[in-house]
Order: structure tokens, then C-alpha cells, then sequence
């Protein structure tokens, strides 16, 4: 069972922009949650929902895969809902006891809420639609002009794909230790939460050395294998700009033109 | 002419660090010479602890030797300015199929080496190619490699080894951790590498794997006892047992019917020969 799960959140198909650059995405995801702060009014996240639709439209990528992301914060935007619902004085609309809700106050939590999930939303856009291996070499790409300040670029992006690589590794890992430990009578299901708590001691402590094993091996492996950082590496797959790119970045420059332009326009 | 690897006088101590008295060193290799000329297949053969992993881990500088020295194609592995050369002429395989693949991508794993190398992308691509198709991996190699069984996941390990294009391959017990049918795949392709003019060096202790060598050197407490041509060795059970190895089944078998009187020669040592001997008894 364990064979079978995936990597992040991917979903595999061929679109336009699964097939645009890491890069273009990881800046135009970057430039989307600047323009969600940019945006205020409702109108303005109209435009944001309507070129969201097009986009996942384009992306072919199931609108119930995209909502499956929310499902995991619904807690943190019916919070922020209702701190921004009972905190705002103004003209009351409802009173009982202490708790009063104003005009100002709803107009703002359905705002702040609505913000949160388009972030959401659009930053999963990401995730969805390119692979962790582009996402890293991408982030490697972008981060490359910091190097100069000490930024270790490459070493960032090859941690972040060692740790995804080795995911499962170390789930079949638990599941062994898991199994190990059951057959010497351990038990994982039953006693209050304190009690399971630290009976996962058990497993995590063997788990906690074998990745210490499993690193040394690595680093063996990678050493033999003429691994000496960054300097002089050259990648077979180099990650270039095509026209896809360019139409991408000439469209989130106009949008960001729009969006920067509502702000100044009379609208609710 | 030069041989591939020279290993002069070879010791190599690990130093253990206890809290309570002083450091003590435990000496794995003890004063172990021997030379590998270009295209031999070796299997290097030894219970656990006889030193040979360690062995192994000396013949492309990833340990140096305490004392002695290890030349490859006249390169002493102490001197930092050929290390790289010194790595990628002898390529090595480890016994964990997990723990030495870098990539999540197949393809992109057997890239890593030649990506090290600093090699022209279209070159790695063709090399990457090469080498997938040299292990029978090819249709695999855009898959996950968590997705595959142990014995491919081992062929693709060797396919990065084949890609750094090396003179030599060092194979550290890479059947160790496989199932029966991986075992198989992984000697086949062992065999076809030495065909091809690679200098094979088969960490093992599998005595079936050992018999298939050109040559054996048999390792104990961490010097050479026997370096010899498989054949010898398996003839005589004196040797096989001063190894403390165990008997393979075969050998065993043969030794037995010896035991009970019946005429059967010393030198049989395959399942064929020995069938073949046994329908010539009355």
C-alpha cells in the first residue's frame, strides 16, 4: 500500500501549463499572492476568480482535486471569519450580549476569508500542476543569482529532492519497524492519546537511527559517484524559456496592469 | 603494462571511540597485496567481518589505507588531484538498492554521475540512454524508483555506475538484499560487463556467485588466504573449510559421495557435472 502513494499533490496530464517552465510558475504564483494583497474590492477578486477559472480551465485539472486542498484549512479560514466578524465597530447590524456584529465588520471577514481561500487555490495551481523534481530545478535556477551573497542554491535544491526522494523510503521503513515491533506484542490502537503518544517511541527511536544509516549509505553512494557539489556540474535535462513562457509572463504582466488598476477604480 | 589496480601492502584500521577507556582500533585489512590486470573478473570471497567490504571501499579512494598504498591505472588513491579520475574509472555498486539511488526519477538518477562530471548534457543523454538499455531498464526510465522491485532498482544503481563510463566496476555485495529471480538478472548483467572488457571486481559471499569468476581471493580476519582460479579452490575442502565458509551444496553433495567410497572426481563442481558423474556410476 505503500507502494502506491504520490509524491506532493501532482496531477499528471498535458496541458499548457503543465508543460510551462518551473520557473514562470514559481514567479507567477509568487506575483498572484502579491496581487491578492493588492486587490480592495470585491470586483477586483472577481477578476482574480475569473482568470483563476481560466486558468484551471486551461490545466485541465479536476475542480474536486482542486478543493480537496481546502478541505485541510477550513478551520484556519473559520477563524479568521469570525475574529473579523465580531471585531470591527460600526454600524450594528445584530446584538446579543457581548457579541456584536456590524457592517463592517461582515463586509471584512467575507473579504479576508475570500482572500485566504483564492490563496489557497491558486498557490495548490502550483503543486497540481508541476512535478516536485521541476519545482526543485527550478527553484535551483531561480535562486542561482543569490549564490554571491552565500545563498547555497544548489545545496537547497538537491536537500529538498533527497528528502522527497527518500519519503517513501522511510515510510516502508515505518512499516517495517510498525510490523517489527507489533509482532513483539507492541500495541499502536488501544489507551488514551497520551498513552499512543508514547507508544510511538518504539518506533520512531529505530527510525531515527535508520535514517542516519540510510544517510551515510547515501552520501557513500553519492561520493563514488564523482559527487563534489555544485562547481562545474552540468544537468542533462537543462531547463529552458520557450515561447509558452513568454506569452505566460506577458499575460501576468497585463493582469497584474488590471488588478493594479482597480484600486483606483469607484467599485464595492 | 600497467594493471588496473595495484594494492600494496594494504592496512586499513578503524578507530572506535568508547566513553569509558581509551580509544582502542580495530584493524579490518591486515597487510594485503594484490594486483588486478585490465579485464579480469574477480570475486573477492570472505564470511562477515573478514574484511572485504572494507577492501572494497579502498579501491576508489572512498577510505585510504592506514598504511600501504592502492594505484589505479598508477594513480595513488592518497593523492587529491586524481580523485575524481581515480572515481570514475572504478565505478562502484553498493549492497542497499535504496540507500543509493539520489533521484526520484530513474533517468535523472543514472544521470547524476556524468552530471558530476560536468559532461555535455547531449552526451549524458546518450550515455544515460546507453546504460539503461546495457541493464534492460529502458522502458522503466521515466517511472519513480520506489515503484520498482529491488532487483531493478539494483540494475538502474549499476546503469549510474555504467554511465560514469568506467574502466572497472566494484560490485559490493549487490546481491546481498535481492530475491532469487533480482539475484539472477543482476550476475547476468555482472557477466555481460565482463564481456564487454570491464574489469569486474565481485564482493561476495555467495560461493555460487564466486565460482563464476576468472579468478578468487578468499579473505579471512582481514588478510588474503587463498588467490586462486574458483576451480582450485572448490576442489579442495581442506581450503573451503580453513575459510570457514560453508560448503555449497554441490561441493557438499560430491564430498559426501567421495566419503562413501564411490568414484567420483574431485573436481566436479556444477550441478551439470556433477548429474553428468553421478549417471556414470553403476
Amino acid at each position: 500500500m505503500i507502494r502506491d502513494i504520490t509524491l506532493g499533490q501532482y496531477y499528471p496530464e498535458q496541458s499548457v501549463i503543465h508543460r510551462l517552465d518551473a520557473r514562470t510558475k514559481i514567479l507567477g504564483t509568487l506575483l498572484y499572492i502579491i496581487e491578492l494583497f493588492l486587490v480592495n474590492s470585491f470586483a477586483g477578486f472577481g477578476l482574480v476568480i475569473l482568470a483563476l477559472g481560466v486558468l484551471i480551465g486551461i490545466s485541465k485539472v479536476p475542480v474536486r482535486f482542486i478543493f480537496r486542498g481546502l478541505k485541510a484549512v477550513v478551520f484556519i479560514i473559520l477563524l479568521t471569519f469570525l475574529l473579523n466578524l465580531f471585531m470591527f465597530d460600526g454600524t450594528v447590524l445584530w446584538h446579543w450580549k457581548f457579541l456584536t456584529i456590524t457592517y463592517e465588520g461582515l463586509y471584512r471577514s467575507c473579504f479576508m476569508a475570500l482572500r485566504l481561500i483564492l490563496l489557497i487555490i491558486g498557490t495548490s495551481m502550483l503543486t497540481l500542476t508541476t512535478k516536485p523534481m521541476e519545482l526543485t530545478d527550478g527553484l535551483e535556477k531561480l535562486l542561482k543569482p543569490f549564490n554571491r551573497f552565500g545563498l547555497p542554491s544548489h545545496e537547497i535544491a538537491l536537500m529538498m529532492s533527497i528528502a522527497l526522494r527518500f519519503i517513501p523510503t522511510l515510510l516502508e521503513e515505518t512499516d517495517k519497524i510498525m510490523k517489527a515491533q507489533q509482532a513483539r506484542g507492541a500495541d499502536f490502537e488501544s489507551g488514551n492519546l497520551i498513552q499512543r503518544v508514547k507508544n510511538m517511541i518504539p518506533i520512531l527511536i529505530p527510525l531515527f537511527v535508520g535514517s542516519f544509516r540510510i544517510a551515510q549509505d547515501l552520501a557513500l553512494a553519492m561520493e563514488a559517484r564523482c559527487y563534489h557539489g555544485g562547481v562545474g556540474r552540468t544537468r542533462m535535462k537543462e531547463i529552458v524559456f520557450s515561447r509558452r513562457d513568454g506569452v505566460a509572463g506577458v499575460l501576468l504582466a497585463v493582469f497584474l496592469g488590471i488588478v493594479i488598476a482597480s484600486r483606483w477604480m469607484p467599485l464595492p | 603494462m600497467e594493471p588496473i589496480i595495484r594494492v600494496e601492502n594494504l592496512t586499513f584500521e578503524y578507530r572506535k571511540v568508547s566513553p569509558e577507556g581509551p580509544a582502542t582500533s580495530f584493524r579490518a585489512v591486515d597487510g594485503v597485496t594484490f594486483e588486478v590486470p585490465s579485464g579480469e573478473f574477480v570475486a573477492v570471497l570472505g564470511m562477515n567481518g573478514s574484511g572485504k567490504s572494507t577492501l572494497a571501499k579502498h579501491l576508489n579512494g572512498l577510505l585510504l589505507p592506514t598504511e600501504g598504498d592502492v594505484w589505479i591505472e598508477g594513480m595513488n588513491t592518497r593523492e587529491d588531484d586524481h580523485i575524481w579520475n581515480i572515481r570514475s574509472t572504478v565505478g562502484m555498486v553498493f549492497q542497499n538498492p535504496d540507500n543509493q539511488i539520489v533521484s526520484s526519477v530513474v533517468e535523472d538518477d543514472v544521470a547524476f554521475g556524468p552530471e558530476n562530471l560536468g559532461v555535455d548534457p547531449m552526451e549524458i543523454r546518450r550515455r544515460v540512454d546507453e546504460a539503461l538499455q546495457a541493464v534492460g531498464m529502458y522502458e522503466q526510465r521515466l517511472k519513480a524508483p520506489h515503484m520498482l522491485s529491488g532487483g531493478q532498482k539494483q540494475r538502474i544503481a549499476i546503469a549510474g555506475a555504467i554511465a560514469m563510463r568506467p574502466k572497472c566496476i566494484v560490485f559490493d555485495e549487490p546481491t546481498a538484499m535481492l530475491d532469487p529471480k533480482g539475484r539472477h538478472q543482476v550476475m547476468d548483467i555482472i557477466h555481460r560487463l565482463h564481456e564487454a572488457g570491464i574489469t569486474v571486481i565481485l564482493i561476495t559471499h555467495f560461493m555460487e556467485e564466486a565460482m563464476q569468476a576468472d579468478r578468487l581471493i578468499v579473505m579471512k580476519d582481514g588478510r588474503i588466504t587463498d588467490d586462486m582460479p574458483p576451480r582450485d579452490f572448490f576442489a579442495d575442502r581442506e581450503r573451503i573449510q580453513r575459510a570457514r565458509l560453508e560448503m555449497p551444496a554441490i561441493i557438499a553433495l560430491r564430498e559426501e559421495l567421495i566419503r562413501q567410497g564411490l568414484p567420483v572426481d574431485a573436481s566436479v563442481q556444477t550441478e551439470e557435472e556433477l548429474i553428468e558423474a553421478i549417471c556414470q556410476l553403476q
